[in-house]
């Protein structure tokens, strides 16, 4: 590919003695959406930990803007501009709003600045100081989402920012993911619901016991519905 | 009345202490037995420079504190940071054994009888109600002080959200960028330096002596049990209130001013087991 | 097998009985108490998960009560024995169902603080004699006049017996199904409580059996040196007390009577090194805890396992 931001070759990955990633190989281009797909228990949230170096026990490569990553503590990974939106979103309780958005670091310039990420998610900007935990469960994605923009992350790693919310939500959530889009970050996107990520995505990657199966692009989804359902179950 | 003021005294290290231990065990998870011997280091580190180089309190105030806090981090880094995957125990294991050896050290130096440092404010305050000596005064206002800075310092500081939130997720706060493990060896030199401090603070008032520490850590585990670890104000209210308490008891029944703590433990235990500020456990 | 495990039974029963010929007695009783100060303390760490920083508070308590009874009331060592072991348990009822309420290191720091507590009350109480302690406890024979007990020799046979009393107590204990729901309770809780077991009354029971024998290791070793001191309800013993578990290997049962001897010899060849001692101690803390956390019978086997457990795989070496 042209400019390549993150490349993953024979990527495999440990909990423990557990071996769950075996040799996982896929590539996402410079301002481009890609989501990975897969059934429950596939992988996909292990990947996107081995990528942020949060799963330490992997092998293989990772390469961010043409730097290797494996082998690096997760701290000096974000730092190179990667940042993570985890799928349980991990609001911290014992900080307000605000704190919560202004927690990570920026690590580069160029992100964007508060009043921009209340401009974006003006309910935050309502309960700022409200305790992170308090919020409904679209507003904690929503934290969660605003609280790595700030950075000046290139590439955001989102893990299921739709799951268990309401469709008015969902479709807000897409919204925002377009905008972002627009705005030349880099989406690397986990989700189960892909009728959700066909309207986003401009390619898919389906995973399937710890090894990627299948790739598809957007535009080749409609041709391929009956490999899509199959491979997830649906 | 007045031993009650004064049992502000010994509350106002009550809480000094306990809240050191608290912040270190939400960062280490890990309860540092050390802390009564960084107390008596902190102590130490003042008479000694007093002795030695003529260094005032006042400047001891500052440069003890960081002393100890320094060594707190080199011991951090060589031997803590091995044991934060082990079980609670270990970690309590450890730091008692290096308060053996730091405390046997002391022994084995300046031997186990006490010192005395000069108290650098001498006289009485007049609180209307009783004279105070001065440097009591001095002690509780100050301690005072320190705590709310600390309160201060961990709700409503960057550096404090850091700390907060590496307690709840230490995972995902290093996702995010924040060398983590720096940030643990930085809570334990804060800690320790606190002990420090307080043990400088201590120093006029008690003999400086290789093991005015443990005793008074052995009784801080109990206001720690009573009070909860989860709470920062929580740990300041209640070091001092159990100083209080203790000063009271002094008044209407002396013999039992030292093991009054322990009978509230008990009570807290049967009333309410997670402790006064405590989450379930 | 089994015929290995009887040689080694027959050759370390030798040795206890001809040890006193060939080693000092009054070191041998001092150390088989504290083994058995050792061995209760594990049985709740080890097979409870339940660690007490406190357990001196038994061990010191029933050496008062020995001195009490035997020399202010003059009555004889059963009964001292007796008073000290059920002193300790009473104590443990008490003391237990409150530290029990808390799990973990809290459970540690509560033992801990009660028995500053009891340590408190020892120093101002009068029958303590305070710093000077009970001294010249008289050493009175045994079973009504039957066994002489002046004589070291002598005395080192009731000790030994007395070891060997607790020790197979705790032996049976462990292997009795109670000992086997303790160890459920141990492992998972949650999963015992659901199954009907009520944890807190088997906690509580295994914390006042092993008070009761630290009570016991505490009398014997009174009755044995003839004085009880503040030295023995201190923290400092609370903690020589897990140092000899952790030096022996938590949670095995010969472990900490390897770790007893062990630190008992240290101490009597580092007697006159004073406070360095201390040092010493908190250094085989540190390196244990850091680098070998089996303890010495732990590594051992292990050690004695991997050299061993290859051979079935011929040819692998
Ligand atoms: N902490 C862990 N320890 C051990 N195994 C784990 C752990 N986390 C996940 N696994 C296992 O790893 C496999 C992959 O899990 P992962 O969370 O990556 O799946 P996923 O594709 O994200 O699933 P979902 O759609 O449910 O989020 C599963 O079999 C899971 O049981
Ligand atoms: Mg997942």
């Amino acid at each position: 590919m042209a400019d390549t931001l993150l490349k993953v070759d024979g990527l495999q990955a440990w909990y423990g003695e557990s071996h769950i990633l075996h040799g996982i190989g896929f590539e996402i281009a410079r301002g481009e959406l890609v989501t990975l797909l897969g059934r429950n228990g596939a992988g996909k949230t292990t990947t996107l930990k081995s990528v942020m170096g949060i799963v330490e026990k992997r092998t293989g490569s990772v390469t961010f803007d043409g730097r290797e990553t494996v082998g690096l503590p997760s701290d000096q990974i974000a730092r190179l501009g990667l940042a993570y939106c985890p799928e349980e979103r991990g609001i911290f309780s014992s900080l307000n709003v605000e704190e919560n958005l202004l927690l990570p670091p920026v690590v580069r310039p160029g992100g964007m600045s508060l009043a921009e990420i209340y401009q974006l998610f003006p309910n935050l900007m309502e309960r700022r100081r409200s305790q992170g935990t308090k919020l409904s469960g679209g507003e904690q994605q929503m934290l969660a989402i605003g609280r790595i923009l700030r950075t000046g992350a290139s590439l955001l790693l989102l893990d299921e920012p739709t799951e268990g919310l309401a469709p008015v939500i969902v479709q807000r959530i897409g919204d925002i993911i377009h905008q972002l889009k627009g705005r030349g970050f880099t989406i690397l996107l986990v989700e189960q619901n892909f009728h959700f990520a066909a309207t986003v995505a401009d390619r898919h990657y389906v995973m399937e016991d710890g090894r990627v199966v299948d790739m598809i692009a957007s535009a080749d989804v409609q041709q391929n519905i009956g490999k899509l359902q199959a491979y997830l179950g649906v | 009345m007045a031993q009650v003021a004064l049992g502000l005294v010994n509350g106002a290290f009550y809480a000094m202490l306990s809240l050191g231990l608290a912040v270190i065990f939400g960062m280490l998870n890990v309860i540092n037995f050390t802390h009564g011997a960084q107390f008596m280091m902190g102590a130490f580190a003042a008479w000694l420079m007093l002795g030695i180089l003529g260094v005032p309190f006042w400047a001891s105030l500052v440069l003890a504190p960081i002393i100890v806090g320094l060594i707190g981090v080199v011991l951090e880094k060589l031997l803590l940071k091995r044991i934060y995957h082990l079980d609670h125990l270990y970690g309590f294991l450890l730091t008692f054994g290096m308060a053996l050896i730091i405390e046997g050290m002391f022994q084995w130096k300046w031997g186990s009888s006490g010192a005395p440092y000069p108290a650098p404010i001498t006289g009485g305050t007049d609180l209307g109600f009783m004279i105070m000596p001065s440097y009591r005064l001095f002690v509780v206002v100050a301690a005072l002080a320190i705590c709310l800075a600390t309160w201060y310092g961990i709700e409503r500081t960057k550096l404090g959200a850091y700390l907060r939130a590496a307690t709840e997720n230490p995972t995902l706060v290093r996702a995010f960028g924040i060398n983590v493990p720096r940030l643990i060896t930085l809570t334990y030199g804060l800690g320790v330096g606190l002990a420090a401090l307080a043990g400088v603070l201590a120093a006029p008032i008690m003999q400086v002596s290789p093991l005015m520490g443990t005793n008074l850590v052995l009784v801080v585990f109990a206001v720690v049990v009573i009070g909860g670890m989860g709470s920062i104000m929580g740990s300041i209210v209640t070091g001092f209130g159990l100083g209080l308490v203790e000063g009271l008891t002094k008044v209407y029944y002396p013999p039992a001013a030292n093991t009054v703590i322990f009978v509230v433990m008990a009570i807290v235990l049967l009333v309410k087991p997670a402790g006064l500020f405590g989450q379930a456990k | 097998m089994s015929g290995q495990r009887i040689v080694v039974a027959l050759v370390l029963a030798a040795a206890a009985l001809a040890a006193p010929w060939f080693a000092y007695p009054v070191f041998l009783m001092t150390a088989l108490c504290f083994a058995l100060f050792a061995c209760a303390f594990n049985l709740l760490l080890g097979y409870a998960g339940l660690m007490s920083f406190g357990h001196a508070m038994f061990f010191g308590t029933a050496g008062y009560f020995y001195g009490h009874v035997v020399k202010e009331w003059a009555m004889p060592p059963e009964l001292g024995l007796l008073a000290g072991v059920g002193g300790a348990a009473a104590l443990g009822v008490v003391t237990g169902a409150l530290a029990i309420r808390r799990q973990g290191i809290y459970f540690a720091m509560i033992t801990l603080a009660f028995a500053q507590m009891i340590f408190f009350l020892c120093v101002q109480a009068p029958f303590t004699h305070g710093e000077d302690g009970l001294q010249g406890i008289p050493r009175r024979a045994l079973l009504g006049g039957l066994i002489p007990t002046k004589d070291d020799r002598v005395l080192y046979y009731v000790v030994l017996a007395i070891f060997l009393f607790g020790y197979f107590a705790i032996y049976r204990f462990i292997h009795s199904p109670f000992g086997q729901i303790l160890k459920a309770i141990r492992d998972n809780e949650q999963r015992a409580v659901s199954l009907g077991y009520e944890a807190d009354r088997y906690k509580l029971l295994a914390f006042v059996l092993s008070a009761a024998l630290a009570g016991l290791a505490g009398s014997t070793k009174a009755m044995v040196l003839q004085f009880a001191t503040l030295t023995d309800v201190s923290a400092a013993m609370s903690g020589e007390v897990v140092l000899m578990a952790l030096v022996g290997g938590l949670g095995t049962i010969v472990g900490p009577v390897v770790g007893a001897f062990v630190i008992i010899t240290m101490q009597n060849y580092l007697a006159s090194a004073g406070e360095f001692v201390l040092v010493i101690q908190g250094a085989i803390f540190v390196v244990i805890v850091i680098a070998f956390r089996k303890g010495l019978v732990g590594e051992l086997t292990e050690w004695w396992r991997r050299r061993s457990a290859p051979r079935p795989a011929a040819g692998d070496d």
